[in-house]
Order: C-alpha cells, then sequence, then structure tokens
C-alpha cells in the first residue's frame, strides 16, 4: 500500500468523487477524501463496472476468438484481434506465421497504432493542452481545437482517417475486419488499396512531424509545468526486440528498466509472462494491480505505454523518430521522464514511428504475393502479447480437444497502469488540492493526469460509456454538502445541499 | 473519386443483445439493396461514432444514422438531427448531434440533412441474443429504409 492510498482515519473525512471521469474510454471514477483544513488524506482511481469478457469467449471455437474479442473495446479493436490471433498461432501450430501475413499484421498493427495516437492527442488531450487545464470547459474538445486552430485538427483527423483505411485495407473492413486468423491472414494487400497508401504516405509522414513539433512547442511554452505536473518515478515495461532492443510494437521479448532507468528484465520470453508477472486484488477496485512478481506488490509496479516505450527501448529503428526519442531523453538530463504530459510528446514520436514504418512495409513485395497460413503439430495452449496503443497487451487461452476455450485470461495495457494511474492522481492531489478550494479546473488537472495514460476503462472493465462531470461533496454521516456539476454544454453548475 | 449521394451508417456492438441491432441492420440491408439503389448509396458499420466521420458525411444529399435506441417505440422512431456540441465530445464516441457539431466546425458549413432511425431496443446483456422484440423492428427497419433510399419516405424535418 503506498502513501495516500488508505487513510488513517477515514471517519469524518469529507468525500470528493470525480464520477464518471471524461475523455476517457469507459467508466472510472475518483474518489478523494480531505480533513477540516481541505488536505488530502486519501486518493483513489476507482473502476465501477465489470462485464466478465473473459467469461463470454470461454466455451466458444478458437477461431471465433479473433473476431469475438475485438468486441472488448470501440478504439483498439486491432490490437485485440492480433494478440489473439498470435496466441491461437500456437494452437494451430503455425510457428512461424507465413512472412507475408506477419508483414500484414505489422501492417495492421502500425495503422492502429497511429490512428489510436491520433485519436487520444488530437481528439482528447490538445484541447488541455492547447487551452490551458483551466480554460471554460465549453471549447475544452475537439470542436472548439477545429474552431479555434483549424490546421491542427484537420491533420488530426486526416492522419487517423489514414490509419483507418490501413486497418481497412488490411483486416477488411475499418472496424472488426477479419483479416487476420489463427495461422496467418484471409488475405493480402490489395494493388488498388496498396496505391492508395502509397499515395498519401509521404504527407502523413509530414503530418505525424508536425505533431511532434507541436507537441514540443506545448513543452517549451511552459515547460516548468511540463516536467512537473503528475511526476510519477515507476518502472517501466515493454516488448523490445530480441537482438538489439529496438523499439518494437507487434513482437518482440520483454525489458523491465527500474525508475532510474536501470535494466532490471531482459529477453524474457512473453509466453513466460506469468514467471514475470502477478495480478493483486484490491477491495476497492474491479480493475487488478499487476507487479513484477520477484519484486512484490509493494514495489513490483510499473508503467507501460508510450512514456514506458520510448524509454526503455535502446533506440527506435526508423531515423525520423530516433531523431526525435534521441532529443526527448534529452530533456531528462541523464534521467528517465516520468511526467504524466510527457506521454503526449512519446506518443507522438511513437506515430511518427508508426508512419515511417507503414512506409516501409508498403515497399514490401510480400504484402500483396505470398502463402495467407501455415500450420503445424497442434498444441493446447497459446500466449499471445503485443504492443497496444496504450502498452503491453496479454491474450492467454487453452483450447480443448473440442476446438473450444477452455481458458482466457486478458491483461490489457490499462490494467497494467493502474498504479500508475493511481499513482498519477495522489501526485496531482499532493500537488495542486492541499488546502484549496474545489473548482472545475482543479478537478480537471486529475482528470488530465489519468487521461496521459490514454486509459482504456472498457478494455479493463468491459464497460461502455463516459458522461457528464458531476463533484459530490459528503459530510461523514453521508448527507450530501455541495454538488459540483460540468454539463455537456461546458456550464459548470454549483448547487449547494 | 466523387461521393455517392446517400450514406447509411450503422452502428452498435454485435455482443451486446440488441445493440446488435445497427450491424444487423447493415448486413439485412447490404442484401437488400438491389444494384441500381447500391450504386446511389454508401453503407458504413461502426462501433460508434467517432469524429472522422464527419470526412465522410462531406458531400452527400442525405445521411441516415442507425442505431439500437432503448427510448424508441416498437419497431422503431425517427428524428431529424440538428447539429450541437454535447458531453460525448467529451467521449471517444460522439452523439449524432456531436458528430454534426464536428462537421460544421471542420466543414464551415451546414451538414446534410440527417436523419436518425432508432430501433426499439431493450436489451444490452453481455452474449445476449436479439430481444423478441427488437428482432421484430429490424425488418420493419430495413423496409423503410429501402423507401428512404428511393427517396419516397417521409421524413421528420
Amino acid at each position: 500500500m503506498t502513501d495516500l492510498e488508505t487513510a488513517a482515519h477515514p471517519e469524518g473525512l469529507r468525500r470528493v468523487a470525480i464520477d464518471p471521469l471524461t475523455r476517457v474510454e469507459g467508466h472510472g471514477k475518483v474518489t478523494l477524501l480531505l480533513d477540516e483544513h481541505n488536505r488530502v488524506q486519501q486518493a483513489r482511481l476507482h473502476i465501477v463496472e465489470f462485464r466478465g469478457f473473459e467469461q463470454f469467449i470461454c466455451g466458444r471455437p478458437y477461431w471465433e476468438v479473433p473476431v469475438m474479442v475485438q468486441r472488448l473495446c470501440g478504439i483498439c479493436p486491432v490490437s485485440h484481434h492480433l494478440a489473439a490471433s498470435k496466441a491461437l498461432d500456437r494452437v494451430v501450430g503455425a510457428q512461424p506465421v507465413p512472412r507475408s501475413a506477419d508483414l500484414l499484421r505489422r501492417l495492421m498493427h502500425v495503422g492502429q497504432v497511429m490512428q489510436s495516437h491520433a485519436l487520444h492527442f488530437f481528439h482528447l488531450s490538445s484541447p488541455d493542452l492547447l487551452f490551458g487545464f483551466d480554460a471554460e470547459p465549453a471549447r475544452r474538445h475537439i470542436v472548439g481545437v477545429a474552431q479555434a486552430h483549424p490546421d491542427i485538427a484537420r491533420k488530426g483527423i486526416g492522419l487517423r482517417k489514414y490509419g483507418q483505411e490501413v486497418i481497412r485495407a488490411t483486416a477488411g473492413k475499418r472496424i472488426h475486419g477479419t483479416g487476420s486468423v489463427p495461422g496467418g491472414v484471409n488475405r493480402l494487400l490489395s494493388d488498388d488499396d496498396h496505391l492508395l497508401l502509397l499515395r498519401d504516405v509521404s504527407q502523413m509522414i509530414e503530418w505525424a512531424e508536425d505533431a511532434v513539433a507541436l507537441v514540443k512547442r506545448l513543452h517549451a511554452a511552459d515547460s516548468v509545468r511540463h516536467e512537473s505536473f503528475a511526476v510519477v518515478p515507476a518502472q517501466m515495461l515493454s516488448l523490445v526486440r530480441p537482438d538489439d532492443g529496438a523499439l518494437e510494437l507487434y513482437d518482440g521479448v520483454i525489458r523491465v528498466r527500474d525508475a532510474s532507468g536501470a535494466i532490471v528484465v531482459d529477453h524474457h520470453d512473453p509466453a513466460d509472462y506469468l514467471g514475470l508477472i502477478e495480478e493483486e486484488v484490491k477491495p476497492w477496485s474491479w480493475m487488478k494491480f499487476p507487479y513484477l512478481r520477484a519484486q512484490g506488490p509493494q514495489q513490483g509496479w510499473y508503467r507501460v505505454g508510450p512514456l514506458a516505450r520510448v524509454q526503455n527501448c535502446s533506440f527506435i529503428s526508423t531515423p525520423r523518430a530516433e531523431r526525435e526519442r534521441r532529443e526527448f531523453v534529452d530533456t531528462g538530463r541523464g534521467q528517465p521522464v516520468h511526467a504524466a504530459l510527457a506521454t503526449h510528446w512519446a506518443r507522438m514520436i511513437e506515430m511518427l514511428h508508426a508512419m515511417e514504418l507503414i512506409a516501409e512495409l508498403l515497399h514490401e513485395p510480400a504484402l500483396r504475393h505470398g502463402d495467407l497460413t501455415a500450420s503445424g503439430p497442434r498444441a493446447s495452449e497459446g500466449i499471445g502479447v503485443i504492443e497496444a496503443p496504450r502498452g503491453t497487451l496479454i491474450h492467454h487461452y487453452r483450447v480443448g480437444p473440442d476446438d473450444l476455450v477452455a481458458m482466457c485470461n486478458l491483461i490489457v495495457s490499462t490494467t497494467h497502469n493502474n498504479q500508475a494511474m493511481n499513482e498519477a492522481v495522489r501526485a496531482v492531489a499532493r500537488q495542486r488540492f492541499d488546502g484549496r478550494e474545489l473548482t472545475e479546473g482543479l478537478l480537471n488537472e486529475i482528470e488530465v493526469a489519468i487521461r496521459a495514460y490514454d486509459p482504456c476503462l472498457s478494455c479493463a472493465t468491459h464497460a461502455l460509456g463516459a458522461m457528464p462531470l458531476q463533484v459530490d461533496l459528503l459530510a461523514a454521516d453521508g448527507t450530501r454538502r455541495d454538488r459540483l456539476m460540468r454539463h455537456g454544454d461546458g456550464r459548470v453548475q454549483h448547487d449547494e445541499g | 473519386m466523387a461521393a455517392k449521394p446517400l450514406l447509411i451508417i450503422a452502428w452498435g456492438n454485435r455482443s451486446r443483445g440488441d445493440d446488435a441491432l445497427g450491424p444487423l441492420f447493415y448486413d439485412t440491408l447490404s442484401k437488400a439493396l438491389s444494384p441500381e439503389q447500391a450504386a446511389s448509396v454508401d453503407l458504413l458499420e461502426e462501433h460508434q461514432l467517432h469524429p472522422e466521420l464527419a470526412l465522410d458525411l462531406a458531400g452527400r444529399q442525405r445521411v441516415l444514422l442507425v442505431d439500437a435506441d432503448p427510448g424508441a417505440p416498437p419497431p422503431f422512431r425517427l428524428s431529424a438531427v440538428q447539429p450541437g456540441p454535447d458531453a460525448s465530445l467529451a467521449s471517444h464516441a460522439l452523439s449524432p448531434s456531436a458528430l454534426l457539431a464536428v462537421f460544421m466546425a471542420f466543414h464551415g458549413q451546414p451538414p446534410p440533412p440527417v436523419t436518425l432511425l432508432g430501433l426499439h431496443a431493450c436489451s444490452f446483456g453481455l452474449g445476449r441474443p436479439l430481444s423478441d422484440a427488437a428482432a421484430d423492428a429490424l425488418p420493419a427497419a430495413v423496409l423503410w429504409a429501402l423507401t428512404w433510399v428511393d427517396g419516397d419516405a417521409a421524413v421528420p424535418r
């Protein structure tokens, strides 16, 4: 248990709830317990719904799984599609899948990464960064960005659209495609789609570079805040390329660095994730808390996702992104960067890398010619690990002789980041809340810290929905003393109990 | 290539009971369109509405949005969609009105006429089949949509 996770004497403290969180996928809430001087005594990020998707998968034929798991989520279905396919490759004995299948999946994956990163940065986070955390809520959204910064919005929507076209061309549909199957793929890239994607690739690389430049400008304009807001030193876990430690999004080995940047785990086989990671259950959240088994739950928690990946890797294999990574790392002056807002910078570096990879892949003839699937000796168990946009994603299945899934275990990126997000909430609580009057802008700062992780609570809990913000202040006996509501049109209403 | 004059977007989750109505509408209508009708309309299936769909709306004469609607009486209800920023702009999934607000912000002009077809829905459990009431609503909605494609349907203004 960490500082501020549980108050020593919760009785008599005032409760503040941010429920639901906005601009995240799914439904979560934050509760703060304040003493009579408005000092924070406890801060927690809760996940409040659970849908039991793993049980839903059990009992289904294994070949349905790569399609079914996409229905977990409206924003990263391709990551689930591919992680499930990779796990089931082992079940059908496809080790490895044909080169054409591997390349097509990689193209699909980087298309997903770039469109997801574009959605998060331009649509959900750029309003905070462009207008300020405490700007008028009525303009802190994508329509406000489009009105004030039409060029930024146009590039953001164009990048996302391109990423979705990559997905359509490789998966067969923009949403919930069927392109990847256990053992390989069921299609290759058509000549028409190849030409279509090639046509705009230079433009997209240029726009992705512009996005990195934008986030650097925003950082430079307010570097003190960017470097000091919600700083949470954490271990960093991600896949890296086995032979040289390069950033790897589709397939690799697990590396972990500690908060000072020293490598503490390297070359760990993802198929042995259970030898590395354990999950703790806490009574106040539906979402589990993973940690490194060797270190225990107190010390073993870690961060995944862009901020971890760009610092965990030894280098990035594409030149533009590697140049930007070096500049980013230099801002840490020899130490890893752990500030929440730096995640946006790292995310845009990854988006640029994804676009460079798309350009490279489009020159591979095997994308359009070659074998679709492979097979071999059947196995009863498969584990697939992939770097989804938000971080490491693990799919694990056991399949019976009747071809039905007998066991399913999913550890999604947002679950890996559970403790880190809670620590970010506590960092803001310590830094910004103590003793101050509650305002909508102050509450948004907590959401900004969580939002930096781009949490997908739908994936973590399998719940859908996001609504306006309502904060209730409750007395110790549970009676409401105050209510702060942020309406959909941005109006903030105080409704005293 | 110029956009087809008509656009239909149906959305929902095929694994959540009646929320599958949108995707099933997409499947059924895709098969029911004659070649002449198909030449005039683009159909899209989505999990949820998202901002870049505003690009797909550009250049259309008319747009039909189709979703499961727990507030709709059997078999479905129709409404005209007006642009309006709302709380959904703070989420990954836009409302129809918020989507049109994004359209206006990007294109600087009013969107084409947009009709929302809300299919009667009452059960959204994970892994559940369509409810009987929802299953009854689907063919009626598809028949109506075929008249909409032909320009013969009355739509709310």
